[in-house]
């Protein structure tokens, strides 16, 4: 076992893990925030990206001890107590999502996307940007939707993520 | 995943000598092929060096008429560095072609040409830049360090340090991806520096990545598609699988050609 420590969601935490241990597993068992999901395990399907350092990852692939010290947020860090970040707020108006599971992920690779390439983002450059994330619900027309009016809102508030 | 220790050297001679001491240890850089592997049982190391917390392993600069990339450089730097945009901006948007965003912010240079997947897109830029593969014990020429499937001329105990890339005149990568893996079901990287002219094939191979001489030969006499048309290349030697048989290969090679010298006297 090794102790590790990060900052996760803007809180410091440590832990005891193994070296296989994985930063998916880390945070949904370790630290209970079982808002990151696993959709494959085979890192194809981006239900578990969540931002280290500020970069999206897939956190199944990628051990929990090349973490320590390093900064994560997860979906549950991107909501302002009870006001959703206007990313999520995006995926609820335009019914980004049907079951759900890919939502988490969908959500920190497009804010991932605005961090990187900015707020306007026309349709093709979303659907290629989301190339990692797959969904086996909505036939991603309304997910697009979501990325494209959740980026203009951050746009318009000037809107990181709010732990970063 | 099966167990194995872990281990984080601070310096290239640490993580050699602990490549040494673990037999059978690997070195763990973005863990973008080696931790699926692992999660499969497909590769069982005892041990992880991970290369994530050595100094001055990462960065892009000019030397010279080169481009030297350190090892464990993600592909999204490589992708969006101003340095690499100048000075090839082939070799940039070939690194954006890699996976998707996710991968790209893990993935390293170093990691993708020593594992020499025979769809990884690197290999083909090296070989058809005639890069050069700086070791810490050694340098090896492109030509001579892909030999064969996921098989380098790396000796064990050897760690990437970085890659030099010769600048060349025009240089243009043209990818037509497995639609569900996104790896290369066939990439095409052309260069051209003076009457030097290189193509190279990844994807198709059944001995990985290759030249394809014959478009070489073609493309000397006029640097332009139109040199390619009629040019045929051969079947023998390519990969058959659910996604594509030998002959469809072949004809791809050909197309993606063409679309690399299109972009390449574009740039
Ligand atoms: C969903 C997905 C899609 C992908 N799509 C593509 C694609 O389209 N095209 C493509 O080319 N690749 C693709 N990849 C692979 C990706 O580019 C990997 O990042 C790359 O192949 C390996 O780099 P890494 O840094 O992750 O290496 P790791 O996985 O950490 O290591 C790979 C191997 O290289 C060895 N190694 C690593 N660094 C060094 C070094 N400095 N010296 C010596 N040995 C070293 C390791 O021991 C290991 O054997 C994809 C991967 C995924 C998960
Ligand atoms: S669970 Fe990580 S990519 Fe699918
Ligand atoms: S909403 Fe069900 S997988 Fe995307």
């Amino acid at each position: 076992m090794t102790t590790i420590s990060m900052t996760v969601n803007g809180k410091a935490v440590t832990g005891n893990v193994e070296p296989r241990t994985l930063l998916v597993q880390f945070l949904r068992e370790n630290l209970r925030l079982t808002g990151t999901h696993v959709g494959c395990d085979t890192s194809q399907c981006g239900a578990c990206v969540v931002h280290v350092d500020g970069a999206a990852v897939k956190s199944c692939t990628m051990l929990a001890v090349s973490c320590d010290g390093s900064n994560v947020t997860t979906i549950e860090g991107l909501a302002n107590g009870a006001e959703l970040h206007p990313m999520q707020a995006a995926f609820r108006e335009h019914h980004g999502l049907q079951c759900g599971f890919c939502t988490p992920g969908m959500i920190m690779s497009a804010v991932d996307m605005v961090n990187r390439l900015g707020p306007d983002l026309d349709e093709k450059t979303i659907r290629e940007e989301l190339e990692g994330n797959i969904c086996r619900c909505t036939g991603y027309h309304n997910i697009v939707k979501a990325v494209e009016a959740g980026a203009q809102a951050m746009g318009a508030t000037g809107q990181r993520v709010a732990a970063e | 995943m099966y167990a194995f220790s872990y281990h984080q050297p601070k310096t290239v001679r640490q993580a050699a000598s602990l490549l040494a001491k673990n037999e059978d240890g690997k070195i763990l850089a973005g863990g973008q092929t080696l931790l699926p592997t692992m999660k499969q049982r497909l590769a069982a190391p005892p041990a992880l060096i991970d290369l994530g917390k050595v100094e001055g392993l990462s960065g892009i600069e000019l030397k010279g008429r080169s481009l030297v990339i350190g090892a464990t450089t993600k592909h999204v730097q490589v992708a969006t560095s101003e340095i690499v945009k100048q000075a090839i901006p082939g070799l940039a948007e070939m690194a954006g072609m890699i996976g998707d965003p996710a991968v790209r912010n893990r993935g390293t240079i170093g990691g993708s040409v020593a594992n020499n997947d025979p769809a990884a897109d690197y290999p083909a830029a090296c070989l058809a830049l005639g890069a050069t593969i700086i070791t810490n014990t050694r340098k090896i020429p492109a030509e001579q360090f892909f030999t064969g499937l996921f098989e380098t001329a790396l000796e064990p105990g050897e760690v990437i340090v970085k890659i030099s890339f010769p600048i060349v005149s025009k240089a243009a990568y043209a990818k037509f991806r497995n639609p569900a893996s996104r790896y290369a079901m066939v990439g095409v990287f052309v260069a051209k520096r003076g009457s030097d002219i290189r193509v190279a094939v990844t994807g198709a191979g059944s001995n990985g990545v290759f030249r394809a001489t014959a478009l070489e030969e073609a493309l000397k006499k006029r640097f332009s598609p139109k040199s390619l048309e009629g040019v045929s290349v051969s079947a023998d030697g390519l990969n058959g699988d659910i996604h594509a048989s030998p002959e469809y290969r072949a004809h791809l090679i050909g197309v993606m050609a063409k679309r690399a010298v299109t972009a390449a006297i574009g740039k």
